[in-house]
């Protein structure tokens, strides 16, 4: 049992230690020639243009229901105007990043993992060293960077379709003015709130990009490996977004007091 | 049964030629345990080295180190003149662009068509647009398959995959090319088709090469068939050009059986051989 947890502590450590050194090594690749522009603009489009309909869609729903959640409440001590504050400061400090970074991990960290580890699998990536192209430059670098460039757009966008829905759901369930709506949300959000909504984004593009290449490239086990590879990345993207998001906002909380 | 010492050996003309590739007192293994002992050996310019033994016993393993995509846990690896198994991954990665590597699948990168596979090398060397252009056509007409170029690796046929993969090794026009069991899996006539590129290639364009395979009749068709280059031919050598081929360099088949060279020599002398697990890789054919 204890050489059991043993073997599992050391493989645990060997993963971090492998994923910090891919990590380390696809941002340290942006500062040296060759960089591979081309593959950096398909990744922008994939995980950028290819993740905006469930982004808007998700945000547009997820806007409406945080205001028949909140208006439920506010309507019992007659504050419903309130709802467009609470909407607001909500969708752009936390649900619109973390729920953006969860849904671009549902499809892309599994799209990165199952495309990284088919290739592994039949041989594309040694034929690719076999032809001296650094993997880490082609395959990762430009994922990881079309990440952190992505994830901020998506998260604004959703953002604002949130509000949207928000918006629709306040003038149809609760009779509100839209104009009021929007009126009290855009006064309700200062910099520093701007500023936490954008920051987190940049984190969770990095880390759903590169926990989708790090099981990508590190698939053993043939096409069964690729299942599980795909999964694992959902999974632990998912829940490092999670994780990353609670010391994202006690930062930028801290920050947000100190400089704002 | 012999095996040479990774040295320099004598050239046809008698003067001292630097071997292409060296292995010496190389030992991989994983968790599993050693899969290659104590190997050396040495392949000479215009070489065929076939590779034989069965499935895990490390031929695979051969070519990866000697392009640098594996390290060997002890011995040291030499190729064109370079160590490369003390070679920095940076370093390895411009090494790599001397040799050509025919992969058992093929490996063609599955998002590109024909053309882009085969250019991949040459836009890595950032070559001319117009060169390369020339060049993969020259190499897919060498293949028969110039009429692929737009193509995508799924609408191709397994033999056609292997014919792209040489062409695409070709294009860089290394003085080298490595060949992992380039026909497992085909049907005969298609394998004999891939083995009639190789021949060209060897005899047209002069490549050293080490073939990986468990097929000895792809060994013994090297060792006995030439590329006849004015009537575009495959033909079987005569007697006289194999008296004559003695001098030249030759194919020679290395057999690996526990993890260690088990026979290493001309393949008349593995044909002639008594020793039972030889005899038995014989009667496979």
């Amino acid at each position: 049992m204890g050489e059991v947890l043993g073997d599992a502590f050391k493989q645990l450590l060997a993963n971090i230690q492998g994923y910090a050194v891919m990590s380390a090594q696809a941002l340290a690749n942006v500062a040296s020639a060759p960089h591979y522009l081309q593959d950096l603009l398909d990744q922008m489009d994939d995980i950028g243009v290819g993740s905006l309909p469930i982004v808007l869609m998700s945000g547009l729903f997820i806007g409406a229901v945080m205001v028949l959640q909140t208006g439920s409440q506010f309507t019992r001590f007659g504050q419903t105007a309130l709802t467009g504050d609470v909407v607001a400061i909500a969708l752009v400090r936390e649900l619109g990043p973390t729920l953006t970074g969860i849904l671009v991990a549902g499809r892309s960290a599994s799209g990165i993992a199952s495309v990284l580890g088919s290739m592994v699998v039949t041989e594309q990536v040694d034929a690719m060293r076999a032809m001296g192209t650094d993997p880490s430059r082609k395959l990762v670098t430009p994922r990881v960077i079309a990440g952190i460039l992505m994830l901020p757009l998506l998260t604004a966008l959703n953002d604002f379709i949130g509000l949207l829905g928000g918006c629709l759901a306040s003038v149809f369930s609760l009779r509100l003015n839209a104009v009021e709506f929007w009126t009290r949300a855009i006064n309700a959000l200062d910099f520093a709130d701007i500023m936490q909504g954008m920051m987190k984004p940049l984190v969770y593009g990095f880390i759903l990009t590169s926990v989708g290449c790090y099981k990508g490239l590190t698939v053993s086990g043939g096409t069964q490996g690729v299942g599980r590879a795909t999964t694992q990345a959902v999974v632990v993207a998912s829940v490092m977004i999670i994780g990353a998001d609670l010391f994202l906002t006690k930062l930028a909380l801290y920050l947000g007091d100190k400089i704002f | 049964m012999t095996t040479s010492s990774p040295q320099e050996t004598d050239s046809p003309q008698g003067t001292e030629t630097s071997a292409v590739v060296t292995f010496a007192n190389v030992r991989i293994g994983f968790d599993e345990g050693d899969i290659l002992r104590d190997v050396s050996f040495a392949v000479m310019p215009r070489e065929t080295l076939v590779l034989l033994g069965e499935t895990g016993t490390g031929k695979t393993l051969t070519l990866k180190m000697a392009a640098g995509l594996l390290r060997p846990m002890r011995g040291k690896i030499e190729m064109l003149g370079q160590e490369v198994s003390a070679m920095s991954e940076n370093e390895l990665l411009a090494h790599r662009r001397q040799l050509g590597f025919v992969f058992q699948e093929g490996a063609l990168f599955d998002s590109l068509s024909v053309f882009e596979n085969v250019a991949y090398g040459l836009r890595e060397e950032r070559v001319a647009e117009e060169e390369i252009e020339s060049r993969v056509l020259e190499a897919l007409r060498f293949v028969e398959l110039e009429h692929t170029g737009e193509m995508l690796p799924s609408e191709l046929s397994g033999g056609m995959r292997r014919r792209v993969s040489i062409a695409r090794a070709l294009a860089t026009r290394p003085p080298i090319v490595l060949y992992d069991s380039p026909t497992a899996g085909l049907d005969p006539v298609t394998a004999q088709t891939i083995i009639t590129l190789i021949l060209r290639l060897r005899d047209v364009y002069g490549v050293t090469a080490m073939l990986a395979t468990h097929r000895l009749q792809d060994g013994f068709a090297l060792a006995k068939f030439r590329f006849d280059a004015e009537s575009k031919r495959v033909v079987r050598l005569t007697e006289a050009e194999n008296a004559a081929s003695e001098n030249e360099p030759p194919t020679r088949f290395m057999v690996y059986r526990d993890g260690r060279v088990y026979f290493e020599g001309a393949p008349e002398e593995f044909a002639e051989s008594k020793d039972a697990y030889l005899q038995r890789f014989l009667a496979s054919i």
